[in-house]
């Protein structure tokens, strides 16, 4: 099977070990990736902000990009939902997103979160990888509930040798970035970091774990600037040591 | 989002206090987790929980999409029991025909049960204007009427005090001793609200539903307060937003349970009771009059957007409240409306200034917990996006940045450019001049450490 890789924006500049760490596990499965090189961004920031005619623009330049491939992989359940919960929508021109459906451009059914592509489509639960230390694992909103992806993630890391999966009591909550929101309403937004990171203190991991980089960096950002010990790592990393 | 409206401003300086409230979010988490386990539970009962929510958001979406006919049906059925329907188009409508009742019987005094469509209105305000007694009965919204204050949540309206502050209220406003017995001050309120029945002439309700094919209002408590405020008085009023229709008695059965579940977590609440009319010849009890007021005030402006009128199916539950982290950490009060947390959000810029309220549509991460917790299955955080759109298009963006998405695009538009701007993005970080560009998000975090390569630099060595 031959993937094309949807990289992020923000992964591409910020987080490339996601990525890179993604093309080494689906290389170790013997799936052959390649990279639009054209790609930029999906659109999801001026979707999120209500600059629609703005996503739409990149919405359009995406589908096109990606119209041959077979099967769309990206390392974060929120650029996969921006593709395939609201491009129809976007690109359909208005009405409930339930009503839709028809008429989408391929890319969009064919686009897969990494972690739900291992386990959905390729029916891989264990990547061979080793990681011991204790982890928690942070649901992403997007992933979890645009996506419904909850287990498919921890069956991943429950396969991964030496690795202590602890649940915090927060993993469904978010962690307060939500792009734009964060610099927007940045007290909510702390509180709502400082919420989950407590919970993620209470599980004594040593790494918190998800799928999405851009709640990682939140997270990130908060546990380090409160020199806490506790460091964030992708899955597709965690799934790629060995 | 314009921070130049005095609502947006306001949100926002009352957003950073209360989330800066370590005290607030403790009373609110432990309420909410307290409600969160009685849910969860509650959801068990149900052979198929998520088979009764699709099953309530197809009544309905029936109901608001015939609403005109259910409505017509509703007070056809009301006046063939005895009663009056009166149609408020705005706020002040119904205050002037709640005014006019009262004063055409003489009414001195009102005992109210718990209605938020009442709160809407500003209906005490203007009864104690005019000189009659007004005394809310329900536990929560007698407390807050004692203090001054609006209901903190639609349905619990003091979640935000401890048993010690209602103690302290109590010992404030009625002079009874401090104890923060929970029993004890139910019943000190008890003793003086019987009172208040007796020489009520009047009682006003809200209404959980309206029932089209009966005429009847039903009404959901757990204190026997609102059954006391329709029965005992002269007269009883019942105001209903005209989306709380719900086609048939049968539908009940349904609706109640799923009501209570997702309010409480309880199976049914304790009283539930079922307004047919006023007194009937040999009848003993009841009221000698019924009106029931149906209130539009900007609702049927959300009806006649196709796109959002789902939002009218909410039966006022609050489980959206309850699930949205925005919520619990700014908590009712920030934000300034009659209807707080994610509902709220996404009608108050329909039902009252589009302007003044967008700034709510943009508070909200966009986490979609609101939208799982809903049992009539609006999607809300998907109406959030819509406000956000229409927002943009009716202009009440801020130029600054209508601009920087526009540069934003025109980058995005090349990967060269792209790949340019990201380098710069990378440098700044290194060089710590991003720290005043990511302002305020690095005020309290550090941002990650950049890397040398990107993954299409990565790519190009090694794809």
């Amino acid at each position: 099977m031959r993937v094309a890789l949807f990289i992020p924006c923000f992964v591409d500049q910020l987080f490339p070990n996601a990525a890179i760490a993604m093309v080494t596990v689906l290389r170790r499965l013997n799936v052959d990736v390649d990279y639009p090189t054209e790609q930029t961004c999906c659109g999801q920031p001026a979707f999120n902000t209500g600059y629609w005619d703005e996503a739409r623009t990149l919405a359009k330049r995406h589908c096109e990009i990606f119209a041959d491939a077979d099967a769309i992989v990206s390392p974060s359940g929120s650029c996969t939902a921006m593709v395939r919960n609201f491009y129809p929508e976007l690109l359909g021109g208005g009405g409930a997103r339930t009503e839709l459906g028809r008429s989408v451009p391929a890319c969009v059914n064919k686009t897969y979160e990494f972690a739900e592509f291992l386990v959905k489509k390729l029916g891989v639960t264990d990547v061979g990888a080793k990681f011991p230390a204790r982890v928690t694992y942070h649901d992403a909103c997007h992933a979890l509930r645009e996506l419904r992806l909850k287990d498919e993630p921890r069956q991943l890391l429950r396969n991964v040798q030496g690795l202590e999966l602890v649940e915090m009591d927060q993993a469904e909550t978010c962690c307060g970035f939500g792009g734009t929101f964060s610099v927007k309403f940045p007290m909510i937004s702390y509180a709502m970091d400082d919420v989950k990171v407590t919970s993620i203190k209470k599980t004594g991991a040593q790494y918190v774990v998800s799928g999405d980089s851009s709640c990682l960096m939140q997270i990130d950002g908060y546990l380090r600037r409160q020199n806490l010990p506790i460091k964030t790592i992708s899955l597709a990393e965690v799934l790629a040591s060995q | 989002m314009s921070a130049t409206t005095a609502t947006a401003t306001q949100f926002k300086r009352a957003a950073a206090a209360k989330a800066a409230d370590l005290h607030h979010r403790g009373v609110i988490q432990k309420a909410i987790s307290t409600y969160d386990a009685a849910v969860a539970r509650g959801k068990t009962r149900f052979a198929d929980w998520e088979n009764a929510r699709a099953h309530a958001a197809a009544i309905k979406w029936e109901t608001i999409n015939h609403l005109d006919r259910y409505l017509e049906q509703f007070e056809r059925n009301v006046l063939a029991n005895g009663g009056h329907v009166f149609w408020a188009e705005t706020a002040e409508d119904a205050r002037q025909h709640v005014l006019a009742l009262a004063r055409r019987h003489g009414v001195q005094k009102v005992v109210k049960s718990k209605s938020m469509t009442t709160e809407e209105i500003h209906l005490n305000d203007a009864l104690e204007t005019a000189g009659i007694k007004t005394i809310e009965t329900d536990l929560g919204e007698y407390i807050c009427q004692m203090r001054g204050e609006p209901p903190y949540h639609i349905v619990t309206p003091v979640m935000h005090l401890t048993k010690a502050d209602i103690a302290q209220t109590f010992y404030e406003k009625l002079g009874t001793p401090l104890t923060d017995n929970a029993e004890e001050l139910t019943m000190i309120a008890r003793a003086r609200l019987r009172h208040e029945f007796m020489a009520a002439d009047m009682g006003i309700t809200g209404a959980n539903f309206a029932i089209a094919d009966t005429g009847m209002v039903a009404l959901t408590e757990n204190e026997g307060n609102a059954r006391l405020s329709f029965s005992l008085p002269r007269i009883h009023v019942a105001i209903a937003g005209i989306e709380k229709l719900i086609p048939r008695v049968e539908d009940l059965a349904l609706f109640w349970p799923v009501l209570s579940t997702s309010g409480t977590g309880q199976a049914l609440t304790a009283y539930s009771s079922l307004i047919g009319g006023p007194r009937q010849p040999g009848e003993a009890d009841g009221p000698q009059e019924f009106h029931v007021i149906l209130l539009d005030n900007g609702r049927t402006r959300l009806l006649a957007d196709a796109e959002q009128r789902d939002a009218l199916h909410c039966i006022r539950c609050g489980a959206c409240l309850n699930a949205c982290p925005i919520y619990k950490n700014v908590g009712g009060y920030t934000y300034a409306t009659t209807y707080q947390g994610p509902i709220g959000s996404v009608i108050t810029p329909h039902l009252r200034d589009a302007h003044d309220w967008s700034h709510l549509s943009y508070a909200s991460s966009l986490c979609g917990a609101c939208t799982e917790a809903c049992p009539v299955r609006i999607d809300l955080h998907h109406h959030l996006l819509h406000n956000r759109r229409n927002s943009v298009r009716r202009r009440f963006d801020q130029p600054i940045q209508r601009l920087v998405f526009q540069a934003w695009l025109w980058a995005m538009q090349s990967p060269t450019r792209f790949a340019v701007a990201g380098k710069f993005a990378r440098f700044a970080i290194r060089l710590g001049w991003a720290n005043s560009l990511a302002k305020p998000w690095t005020d309290g975090r550090e941002l990650p450490e950049p890397p040398d390569q990107s993954f299409h630099e990565w790519w190009g060595e090694h794809g």
